[in-house]
């Protein structure tokens, strides 16, 4: 039962998550954080920091976490299938019908749409998330210091995580 | 020049274990393996398909992977290219998930994580400056509010927002378009 719940879960995830990575992480905490609570937020944050460390596609390796956390290896493999089925179902329709689908006005007006509503999405997350990892004034100054270097000196996220890791065990340890 | 199952797969197989940062990062590898290196494919039709890619739902390191792999070898090269792309990422967070749960609790380990979650949550609101910043012109502030609104206050699931947004931003082009065509 539990398996079948996972299974469409990440069916409903795979089938509007446009922009790719980040931008799925709003449908992620939604349904598998507050409708399900699968995971609680901390662990969410946790999860997304391994993903980004780890080789291989943000997505995958979270729904590989998520599953894993929930139903073991099978859970995992299950949340995987689940979020590649349909994308990989309309893949596999473009790659026949693929003219008529590249110059389509109709993709390129639902994404003028798309594209300033993920930008929305992905802010909403960051609001629904930072109530867990954004708590003290140490927070509030580490994240101001971490997003520095990442927007404007542009440090690799995974040395922004590893210093992140170096000053929380020096601040909370 | 056709490739053979096994040495599409372990292209992919390489790609998939050592890039690190997502789908993004994938595809200059992708281009330097399949253009550059062996061309199988010619610069134009790399980018074609990376576009397709883009405009659909999915984890577009694997949508890209198997778009690739149908066009190699048909559907069973599909098949090889995406198991190939995404096996390494599952068996490596099989085994960080595993050994994640064993320390978890360790006092050492919860400080790191509380540093990390920081910089995971200024990691995520990059990405939504960065995507912001694409997005500046007066049509795309208000659509990115309201989106916010809707799911952060509001509280409406982002699976029928992002499904209503697409819907919107055709309308509007839509009746934008019948709107300067009768002012001509």
């Amino acid at each position: 039962m539990l398996l079948i719940k996972l299974f469409f879960t990440f069916l409903g995830i795979g089938a509007v998550a446009f922009g790719g990575g980040y931008a799925m992480l709003p449908l992620f905490e939604r349904m598998i954080v507050e409708q399900h609570g699968w995971l609680d937020r901390s662990l969410f944050l946790d999860m997304i920091a391994i993903s980004q460390m780890t080789p291989g596609p943000i997505a995958i390796n979270s729904a590989t976490f998520i599953g894993f956390q929930i139903q073991g290896v099978i859970g995992a493999l299950v949340a995987t299938i689940g979020m590649i089925t349909i994308p990989v179902i309309l893949i596999s329709l473009v790659s026949v019908y693929r003219e008529p689908f590249k110059n389509s006005k109709v993709v390129q007006a639902i994404f003028t749409g798309l594209r300033p509503a993920l930008v929305g999405l992905i802010f909403a997350s960051v609001f629904s998330l930072a109530r867990d990892a954004v708590f003290d004034l140490w927070g509030l100054i580490l994240f101001f210091v971490f997003f520095g270097l990442l927007a404007v000196f542009r440090i690799h996220p995974i040395l922004v995580i590893l210093i992140s890791a170096v000053l929380g065990l020096i601040i909370y340890a | 020049m056709r490739i053979s199952l096994a040495k599409l797969f372990f292209s992919f197989l390489k790609i998939g274990a050592f890039t690190f940062g997502g789908g993004y990062a994938m595809i200059p590898l992708f281009e330097r393996e399949f253009v550059k290196r062996y061309g199988y494919l010619d610069e134009d039709e790399f980018y074609d398909v990376l576009v397709i890619c883009q405009s659909l739902p999915g984890v577009i390191a694997i949508n890209f992977s198997v778009f690739i792999g149908i066009k190699l070898r048909g559907k069973v090269g599909g098949f090889v290219a995406g198991l190939g792309v995404a096996l390494p990422s599952f068996l490596i967070i099989l085994v960080i998930a595993a050994f994640l749960f064993a320390y978890i609790e360790n006092p050492y380990v919860e400080a790191a994580f509380k540093g990390v979650r920081v910089s995971v949550i200024a990691l995520i609101f990059t990405a939504g400056f960065r995507l912001f910043k694409q997005n500046k012109h007066l049509f795309g502030v208000f659509m990115a509010v309201l989106t916010f609104a809707l799911v952060a206050m509001v509280r409406l699931h982002p699976f029928f927002v992002i499904l209503a947004m697409g819907a919107f931003g055709y309308i509007t082009t839509k009746v934008g378009e019948v709107v300067r065509h009768a002012s001509h």
